[in-house]
């Protein structure tokens, strides 16, 4: 494009989530007369903010931070699908473009009940952070770096666990399963940990932990919908579901007729 | 350990997954059992009444199978409106705007068609198993005989027809749904095991759906 040339811009209509936590939310319609087409989402939120602030009016709230789709901050369900229509993108990632002239965007926060607003479109993601302090570490010895080479993996582990690594634990496969179920976040952790050597003297403790924290903070239950797959920004598949599952399986089996250790003295 | 106990009484999304799924199993293993053992009626009275007196001269096979039956039955509903609650429960309403991309017909009507189900199980074992008021009290001494009277009345054969063709859709999503909580399945597996369930399922639903077909249209008589 010509240095010259004006960019084409969208009219658009939006409708907002506005909500203070634990009081009702509302949409709120905005108009934003000329959004250029290579702004970001979020960008576009930013351009609705300034003319919210102009008109001296309350800002909105929403969560954001490296705006290049690898932190997992941005987390917005648009047009009810999280990150909005384009696959394998999160919201920061998600160009204006893929809009029309003149359409109404509907604009809401994550909705589950293990994720509670905290205001307008900023919700509490704290249950994926009690899933991972359950089990989203390995042990090993504090002080100097040990030799790299010394613990040999296997390229198609190697490869598999970094797929698994991809998920940013933005919170799309909560947000769009039907059943607010967190399953697609913790397999991918599970997945990732539980197949690297580094990661196998916890392996049983791991997905026995995770699994408990995960029904504590009030996710649902899977049901093999495939949404989560579909609107992973990551695009992390249903393996590592079927993966933590038979973690899972393995790790009650390996508990249940784990050896009992010597009588102590004085009885149990 | 009271971490275990409590454990126990309370079982994990995971846990209860796997019930839904091993009961699953066994129920469907049940219908393609059961759909075999119907289509003797087109080899004629004789047939499915020998396979009948077969059954009832083998009594400890038949309760044995009628227990387990029992059992995976209630687990199955125990799991499924647990599930269900539990998991409206936890979407609080979901967005204002619902948008579906991947989530088959079958997966998202798993609820009502089992509900269906539940009540076609116990019309059928009033009408069959325990020859109630749908037959007006008749008892046959011929299963040919009571199968024939039986779906002549256009209702009770539609309700038949219309119940198989939803367990064609339950099945659809659950027989390969199955092998995912169990942990036997991936992507490359993932196409192939619902190619498989859907023709399961199918097989299943046309096998029973051509008894009472046969009967309406004087095929069988």
């Amino acid at each position: 494009m010509a240095a010259d040339t004006p960019e084409r811009t969208l009219r658009l209509k939006l409708r907002v989530w506005r909500q203070r936590a634990g009081r009702p939310g509302a949409f709120e319609e905005h108009e934003l007369p000329a959004v250029p087409v290579s702004a970001s989402f979020l960008e576009m939120m930013d351009m609705l903010n300034e003319q919210l602030v102009r008109q001296g009016r309350e800002a909105f709230a929403f969560d954001h931070d490296c705006r290049e789709g690898i932190c997992g901050m941005c987390s917005m369900t648009i047009n009810g699908m999280p990150h909005g229509p384009i696959p394998g993108v999160t919201t920061c990632q998600l160009h204006m473009r893929n809009f029309r002239d003149g359409e109404t965007i509907t604009v809401e926060p994550w909705r589950a009940r293990a994720f509670p607003v905290l205001k307008d479109l900023v919700v509490d993601r704290s249950g994926f952070d009690r899933v991972i302090q359950a089990g989203g570490f390995i042990t090993v010895r504090t002080g100097s770096a040990p030799e790299a080479n010394n613990t040999p993996v296997p390229k198609a582990v190697s490869d598999e666990a970094m797929d698994a690594a991809e998920c940013i634990g933005c919170g799309a496969c909560v947000a769009s399963c039907k059943n607010g179920s967190a399953m697609l976040f913790v397999g991918a952790k599970v997945t990732h940990l539980s197949i690297l050597p580094q990661g196998q003297p916890e392996r049983e403790r791991r997905a026995l932990a995770m699994v408990k924290a995960m029904d504590e903070a009030g996710f649902g239950n899977c049901t093999n919908y495939g949404e989560c797959q579909a609107h992973c920004p990551k695009s992390i598949t249903l393996d590592v579901i079927a993966r933590l599952n038979r973690e899972y399986v393995r790790a009650r089996v390996k508990e249940f007729f784990s050896t009992t250790g010597k009588p102590r003295k004085g009885g149990d | 350990m009271s971490d275990s106990t409590c454990q126990a009484c309370r079982p994990s999304s995971i846990g209860k997954k796997v019930v839904m799924a091993i009961t699953g199993l066994v129920l469907a293993g049940f219908v393609l059992g059961h759909m075999s053992g119907n289509l003797l009626m087109f080899k004629g009275p004789a047939a499915i009444d020998a396979y009948a007196a077969w059954l009832h001269a083998n009594p400890a096979l038949v309760w044995t199978a009628r227990l387990v039956l029992l059992v995976s039955t209630a687990a199955h509903i125990w799991a499924g409106v647990t599930l269900t609650l539990e998991n409206r429960a936890a979407r609080d309403g979901g967005p204002s705007v619902e948008a579906t991309r991947r989530a088959s017909l079958g997966s998202r009507t798993m609820p009502y068609t089992g509900l269906v189900l539940l009540a076609f199980i116990v019309f059928h074992l009033l009408h069959y198993t325990f020859q109630a008021a749908a037959l007006g009290g008749r008892k046959f001494d011929s299963v040919y005989a009571m199968v024939v009277a039986g779906f002549t009345s256009v209702p009770v054969s539609a309700f038949y027809i219309v119940s198989m063709l939803l367990l064609c859709l339950h099945l659809g999503h659950g027989f390969s749904s199955l092998f995912q909580t169990l942990g036997l399945r991936n992507e490359r597996w993932r196409n192939r095991l619902d190619r498989l369930a859907l023709a399961y399922a199918w097989i299943v639903a046309l096998g029973f759906v051509s008894i009472p077909l046969a009967v309406l249209t004087g095929c069988l008589k």
